[in-house]
């Protein structure tokens, strides 16, 4: 922080912040926070700028070049990753897509109704179904995942599909952003005018209120997907065949394997260089009409 | 699933309606788990004569049995501990670094603002596993880049995955993974300052640092309550960053932290009963440190309020 201290911006009556609005091109640049935000920006990158130099490297090069320097073997490393146990690791990245694909579109459906009934309805208990909803985010995932798997080892459902989906579409957070989104952006009266028309509640919510509330649903979408694609410990706990395996934990058992045999190294590296690329990609995608501040719950006043 | 069915009774029933999707999937999938979690807890297996045939397995009551073992057990004592030492170098790590460049995103005239915000932020969507998998890589002494540049100087190579040096690494990890978000969250409430605040600072002469300080900070503290909570929710809750640089190093256990315990006790050696109890003390210690934060946060709030 005490950089900080060194700062002294000319105090410009009339400047507005760079959050808000744009700067005015004239002026100095404001150098201790562009510079920190700068130092910021690489210390994030370079794991990522590092994983796409190695994941060009040959299995020699790994261990003898300087890290930074380009290899010539991405070729020969994405050929090895086809062909290890037939491809399979584009099974895990389907598996992976599914598994967050469906899951978040379906949170996010399971979010709009309670969202938009905790905010546009009064009725008796809807604070306390708000807090118990809410308090499962308090609830370890390893507290919940093993009697989780227990019961469903008694429906005959573990490792299938359906273990790795069913457990993750209620989101209490999902449900808490559904709720600010429902209670900004569905007037009250817009509700009550359709009642006087004689629609149904469930008319209002799908012909009036859902096409309101989806800027928000876009980001509960997002935010689950992401939420489901990073997840780890439920795959591990309910999955043993690697058939149905999501991408992070097919690409933890290659590290296991690869911890006693340095030749799995290039794999392992080219396929989380690989694992990486989705969802980075989907950011910078949604960049251009949606904003990050959506994700703490910020709405346009 | 089922969707919210057409109401033929009106607007009263319909809130109700629409949240039985929500109801189902948490009493299947929360409240039955824990509730069965607790029920386990309490019991044990008692085997009769071999072990052989029907009915030679028998659950019993056990009473606290299962949780006086838990916590006289030295392994869950030190993994707690362990966990503890990692979280009082991540929460305020990650939480002071948010700040920082929430404070400077929202400073003025400062320049590449969009750029380094989605950088800050990108780590975010990098699954745990693959981001401790790439830090692991950058810790190994024979392909990073560190230790080639310390090698070249002819500078000590530090093992990074052994004793304290792998609490710095493992902190590093979250911290990277998780500044971002915080930093988002914070910056989202910067912005939500009205604009004659700012104004009001400027003319009474106040400094960038002093603005900063005296007033953003306060301003945004609900937000920083919130994402402590969060923080150290999460934090307690480590388990895919130890467990994937498990394969790079002997000093991290299956034990490192209390959930690698659970996990272990349940899957490894097969004792669900005290798995379950160790599960439910590490709910309860988590409720009663994250509820005892916010109340303590919410005494400060409430004297500063009074003065």
């Amino acid at each position: 922080m005490s950089a900080l201290a060194v700062h002294k911006a000319p105090s410009k009556a009339g400047a507005t912040g760079a959050a808000r609005g744009r700067p005015p091109l004239r002026g100095r640049i404001a150098l201790i926070p562009t510079v920190t935000l700068l130092l910021g920006a690489v210390y994030c990158l370079l794991p990522v700028a590092w994983v796409v130099i190695a994941s060009t490297k040959s299995g020699r090069e790994l261990f003898s070049t300087f890290t930074f320097l380009p290899g010539t073997g991405f070729a020969d490393n994405l050929q090895d990753l086809n062909s290890y146990r037939d491809g399979v690791y584009w099974t895990w990245m389907g598996n992976s897509a599914l598994y967050a694909g469906l899951g978040a579109l379906l949170s996010t459906c399971v979010s709009a109704f309670s969202g938009y009934a905790l905010a546009v309805y009064r009725f008796r208990g809807r604070e306390s179904i708000f807090n118990t909803l809410l308090a499962g985010v308090l609830m370890p995932p390893v507290v919940l995942a093993v009697p989780q798997y227990l019961l469903l080892a008694q429906a005959g459902l573990t490792d299938s599909y359906w273990s790795v989906l069913l457990p993750q579409i209620l989101s209490p957070y999902g449900v808490y952003l559904a709720r600010i989104y429902a209670a900004a952006a569905v007037p009250g009266d817009v509700v009550e005018a359709g009642r006087m028309d004689g629609a149904s509640e469930w008319r209002i919510f799908s012909r009036i209120a859902l096409p309101m509330m989806v800027p928000g649903l876009v980001t509960v979408f997002l935010f689950q997907f992401v939420a489901v694609w990073n997840n780890f410990l439920l795959p591990y706990i309910m999955l043993s065949d690697d058939e149905r395996f999501p991408i992070t934990l097919g690409l933890f058992t290659l590290l296991e394997q690869g911890a006693n045999q340095p030749a799995l190294y290039t794999l392992v590296i080219t396929g989380a260089f690989l694992a990486v690329i989705p969802l980075v990609a989907l950011f910078l995608l949604v960049q251009r009409f949606w904003s990050l501040d959506l994700l703490s719950g910020a709405v346009k006043s | 699933m089922t969707t919210a069915r057409r109401t033929s009774y009106g607007v009263k029933g319909a809130p109700y309606a629409f949240l039985v999707p929500a109801a189902v999937l948490f009493a299947l999938f929360f409240a039955l788990p824990i509730g069965y979690a607790v029920w386990l807890s309490f019991h044990k297996v008692r085997v009769s004569g071999l072990g052989l045939g029907s009915g030679a397995r028998k659950e019993v009551w056990a009473g606290l049995e299962n949780y006086t073992d838990a916590l006289t057990d030295s392994e869950l004592v030190h993994g707690a501990l362990r966990v503890l030492g990692y979280g009082c170098i991540v929460v305020p790590v990650m939480l002071g670094l948010a700040l920082l460049f929430a404070l400077m995103l929202d400073s003025e005239k400062v320049r590449l603002a969009p750029f380094t915000r989605l950088a800050i932020f990108l780590p975010y969507a990098v699954p745990g596993v693959v981001a401790a998998l790439l830090w692991g890589f950058l810790y190994l002494p024979d392909v990073s880049p560190f230790f080639y540049v310390l090698g070249k100087l002819g500078l000590p190579q530090p093992d990074l995955l052994d004793g304290g040096p792998l609490y710095l690494a493992l902190s590093n990890i979250a911290v990277w993974g998780g500044t971002g978000f915080n930093m988002i969250v914070i910056y989202t409430s910067l912005r939500a300052i009205p604009a004659e605040v700012h104004e009001a600072a400027k003319l009474d002469g106040a400094t960038p640092l002093q603005t900063a300080l005296r007033i953003k900070i306060p301003m945004v503290a609900p937000s920083l309550v919130l994402t402590f909570f969060f923080s150290i929710i999460a934090t307690l809750q480590v388990f895919n960053e130890p467990t994937t640089l498990k394969p790079l190093t002997n000093s991290v256990s299956t034990t490192w932290s209390p959930l690698m315990k659970v996990h272990r006790d349940a899957f490894g050696t097969g004792d669900v009963y005290q798995a379950a109890a160790e599960a439910v003390i590490i709910a309860l210690a988590t409720l009663v440190l994250s509820f005892g934060f916010l109340r303590a946060a919410n005494r400060r709030n409430r004297q500063e309020a009074a003065s």
